[in-house]
């Protein structure tokens, strides 16, 4: 192969990996990957209501249907019919019990979708309705809950409330969201010689699948093989929830003894997989004279679905992200995750820490209305700071806080001064037209809060031709992870992008992976991938110096060559003479996060190994006539550390924000008394459009800001830009607040008929229906 | 097959095609089923996402919503012909490489397909408020549509070069 020099694509700005393909149309997803001959696609029969008992199912009329070649039922899986991440509670085919309206009842597998759903209209099947519980005002009362509840405390809450000079008290809520990623949950199951099964899924958690797979089917785990192409978008939503499809995919294959293909099409996926968790919270928070926190004593309860899933470690993100960026000398944090008869709430960007930090941001602007004061200075003054003033909730201590820093030079980049006075100016002048500023500083905890999911391997393969296959446990989902994980390979052999193929993210690589979740994918998988090149380098330097005549201490791995005395060679050549001296070119990489840990008794520990610091500005303009509003300006100033990819970071900073302002302004689910989902597509459901974003958007990365201990001084950066975007609802507040000057009662999400029943209240003091 | 076919005789990517299907089957079917032209994407299969954006005669339709035999006899444009006449690489994908304009892709083809049927119709160099009124009905969850912006304003001034810039 020939091979031209070029930089280590190491903090460069650069394409993505699989950008042309992207455009040329070529990459292949789950739904796109050729179908073997004879291979059979599904229908799942779902439940229509959202609690009750099956009375009678009866699918022997079904099965005869033409072209139909199996319909399971819970009756018929091999082995267990459990799934679910953390706890195995929920059925896989609904068993006797219903729990939700879309709960997967028979998967019905045939030659063609037409003929699936010709057998499923002839399932004869009668249920029995009971009363369900669709919210979480509705659980409490019922007392319906997953798990024990979480307590965080510190202080004496009580008493400093009884001192405080200003004390607020109220309630709020947040609401679900679905992840709408683009390509929709799909898996294709192949049966193999011997009892084996390859699986490909579009999967965050290949792991997950393939255990799941192996203890349905009854079968060891080294039996079935999960192959992860590429997701079309993954959020969370595919992190415990494509397991299910993929397992159904599996039992039909053994079922058949065929190929089997299940795709959920946007109806089915929008039915039956969950959302972000709605949350509901209780506070009552004191400040002193200056509007400095002295106590926060706050409940949170989330919707966490008919079952656990991971629900208790969002529940727990939420309490940790309550703090947000600021010190709470005492405080009082309880949280429970509620269980309703609804679709299983999940992972989502985020993972309940923007529904945590929410609440208390919503506090802030609050206390900020009623006394005047300017809420970005207010904000800026309950920052952490020196000690006692740097302890969280749960007793870390927040090092290295770069928020006072991104504060100052976002407040004067964003002109963020003299554009308030202009728009006091503007609202003076206006009658139905006001505008609104907002400042919104985030930190993020980085690491799984389960402490043992962090770990990630790798396995690095050259070959004699000085070619380069790179196998890791993360998968791609847009998010840019091989386009890093290739810099970082590139960086550590000294070679080029174009040496190195990255390889389909696959368990038969690397064994027992962690999710690509919690922004952790760079970080963790990342110093696998630099462990492993550096054993091979290694193995390569004293090959290199006998070459190149010289100490293995002067010989320099770069750009596809080998330096040293003077002289160089291609890597390929030196690879070659390693080959012909038998030394091994290939190797392993492992890591795990030092020195994180957290007791749930207690509610106390280190469960991060380091915070993801970034703020916004925010400018809207709200109709008081509609209740509509644009977004003029977004200035943005975001910590990364140094970015392994500058344009992938910027990248995953635009569109978390603008997923963010999604589940903040325009994405509402709805279900109908009965707990029918009437949100079933992209034409009542509204995500985002092109329109929708400004174009006066400044987005910027940190600059001069390693971060120590993390592979190549980076950050995690999937997720913290999410909650930039609360950014907008303070905007909004702002500009609502100048149709009356009242306290500000904007409903989440803030849709036009929520900001518009917010203006009536500003004008009459009454909220309208 | 069991279900009764009619042939499609239309041409894909400048080739004349005859291929059978159902009567039902939507362009997009047999795009991805029939002639393995998989870059088309089924997004929401409702006409909502524009994922499975194709050119019908130069125009963009939605395949999803599309009838094949409504292709009969006309010109079908997929993401995969969209470089035949650029040596492979149309400008605007090779833009949306640069630019980082695709995150996980899904979206790419079908807002190419608008977009290159926006920039051939104006015949010049393109601003951003027009890209987003004929990107209106391509929805992208990852990006935040500021880069695809980007992109397809830069590829239609690589096309049409202000006068006295090149
Ligand atoms: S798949 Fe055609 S518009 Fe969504
Ligand atoms: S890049 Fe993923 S939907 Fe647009």
């Amino acid at each position: 192969m020939t091979v031209k020099p070029s930089p280590s694509p190491l903090h460069q700005p650069g394409p993505h990996e699989s950008g042309y393909r992207h455009a040329s149309g070529e990459a292949r997803y789950v739904d796109d990957l050729p179908m073997l001959p004879g291979t059979l696609v599904c229908t799942i029969f779902t439940s229509p209501i959202a609690r009750g008992k099956i009375s009678s199912l009866d699918v022997s009329r079904a099965r005869t249907s033409p072209g139909v070649a199996a319909v399971l039922t819970a009756a018929e899986l091999p082995g267990s019919n459990r799934i679910g991440p953390i706890f195995h509670d929920e059925p896989l085919l609904a068993e006797a019990q219903l729990d939700y309206v879309g709960q997967p009842i028979a998967l019905v597998v045939g030659e063609s979708y037409a003929a699936c759903r010709a057998a499923a209209a002839q399932i004869e099947f009668e249920c029995e309705a009971h009363k369900p519980i669709l919210n979480i005002a509705e659980a409490i009362a019922a007392e319906s809950f997953h798990g024990e509840p979480h307590t965080i405390a510190r202080g004496d809450v009580e008493q400093a409330l009884a001192g405080a000079a200003h004390v607020l008290e109220g309630q709020f809520e947040s609401g679900a969201q679905d992840h709408f990623y683009l390509e929709t949950q799909a898996a294709l199951a192949l049966p193999l010689e011997d009892g084996n099964f390859h699986v490909y899924a579009s999967t965050q958690h290949p792991s997950e699948v393939q255990h799941m797979v192996a203890e349905i089917l009854g079968i060891g785990q080294q039996r079935v093989v999960c192959e992860v192409p590429r997701m079309g978008g993954g959020f969370g939503g595919k992190e415990s929830q494509a397991t299910g499809v993929a397992v159904l995919a599996a039992v039909a294959a053994q079922t058949t003894g065929r190929p089997v293909k299940v795709w959920l099409n946007r109806e089915q996926d929008m039915l039956i997989t969950g959302n972000r968790h709605p949350f509901a919270t209780r506070y009552r928070a004191g400040f002193d004279e200056d509007g400095r926190f002295v106590a926060l004593d706050i409940e949170i309860f989330s919707d966490g679905g008919f079952s656990s899933d991971l629900s208790l470690p969002v529940l727990d993100r939420a309490l940790f992200h309550l703090d947000n960026a600021y010190y709470l000398p005492n405080l009082r944090f309880v949280g429970r995750a509620c269980k309703t008869n609804l679709a299983s709430n999940t992972a989502f960007r985020g993972f309940g820490g923007p529904q945590g930090m929410l609440a208390t941001e919503v506090i802030l602007d609050r206390l900020s209305e009623q006394l005047g004061r300017d809420p970005a200075d207010l904000r800026a003054l309950n920052f952490y700071g020196d000690a006692p003033r740097n302890r969280t909730p749960y007793g870390q201590e927040v090092r290295d806080n770069r928020l006072p820093r991104v504060f100052s030079e976002l407040m004067a980049t964003s002109e963020y001064r003299a554009r308030r006075d202009a728009i006091a100016t503007f609202n003076r002048n206006s009658v139905w037209r006001k505008r609104g500023i907002g400042f919104a500083p985030v930190k993020f905890g980085i690491s799984f809060t389960k402490s043992v999911l962090n770990q990630a391997g790798a396995l690095v393969l050259v070959y004699t031709d000085g070619s380069v296959q790179l196998n890791h446990g993360g998968t791609e989902m847009g998010q840019g992870l091989h386009t890093k994980m290739l810099a970082v390979c590139c960086h550590e052999l000294g070679v080029v992008p174009e040496q190195v193929r990255v390889m389909q993210t696959a368990t038969d690589k690397v064994p027992n992976t962690s999710a690509t979740a919690a922004s952790s994918g760079s970080d963790l998988n990342g110093q696998a991938v630099r462990q492993a090149c550096a054993t091979i380098r290694e193995r390569l330097r004293p090959v290199a110096a006998t070459m190149l005549g010289c100490d293995g201490q002067q010989i320099v791995f770069t750009q596809g060559m080998v330096r040293g005395n003077g002289r160089q060679l291609p890597f390929s050549e030196v690879v070659g003479q390693a080959y012909l001296e038998q030394v091994s070119l290939s190797a392993t990489g492992y890591y795990r996060t030092p020195g994180i840990h957290y007791d749930h008794a207690s509610g106390q520990g280190e469960p991060f190994y380091y915070f993801a610091y970034g703020a916004a500005v925010c400018e809207v303009e709200v109709d008081g006539a509609t209740g509509e509003h644009r977004l003029l300006r977004v200035d943005i100033l975001h910590d990364v550390g140094t970015s392994l990819v500058p344009t992938i970071d910027i990248g995953q900073v635009e569109g978390g924000f603008v997923q963010g302002v999604g589940w903040l302004t325009c994405e509402q689910m709805v279900n109908d008394s009965k707990g029918r989902p009437l949100t079933l597509g992209p034409s009542t459901y509204k995500v985002p459009a092109i329109g929708d974003v400004p174009v006066d958007m400044h987005v910027k990365l940190l600059e001069r800001a390693p971060q120590a201990g993390v592979i190549h001084g980076s950050k995690a950066v999937g997720e913290p830009p999410f909650m930039l975007a609360i950014g907008v609802v303070h905007a909004l507040r702002h500009a609502i607040h100048g149709f009356g000057g009242r306290v500000v009662e904007l409903a989440i999400p803030a849709t036009p008929e929520a900001i518009l029943r917010a203006v009536e209240h500003q004008k009459t003091g009454a909220l309208p229906g | 097959m069991s279900e009764a076919a009619f042939l499609l005789s239309t041409t894909v990517n400048g080739e004349p095609v005859t291929v059978a299907a159902p009567h039902h089957w939507t362009l997009l079917e047999v795009l991805r089923y029939k002639l393995d032209l998989i870059g088309s994407k089924q997004g929401c299969d409702k006409g909502d996402c524009g994922a499975c954006t194709v050119q019908l005669d130069g125009e963009p339709v939605l395949a999803c919503l599309t009838l094949a035999a409504h292709a009969q006899g006309r010109e079908v444009t997929t993401v995969e012909g969209l470089g035949h006449c650029h040596g492979g690489c149309h400008p605007l994908q090779d833009a949306f490489d640069r630019w980082t304009a695709a995150q996980c892709g899904f979206c790419t083809p079908g807002i190419l397909m608008s977009a290159e049927a926006l920039i051939r119709k104006r015949g010049r160099a393109v601003e951003h408020t027009e890209v987003a009124e004929a990107l209106a009905g391509n929805l992208c969850r990852c990006t935040g549509y500021t880069k695809i912006l980007d992109a397809v304003v830069d590829a239609s001034q690589q096309m049409h070069p202000a006068p006295g810039k090149e």
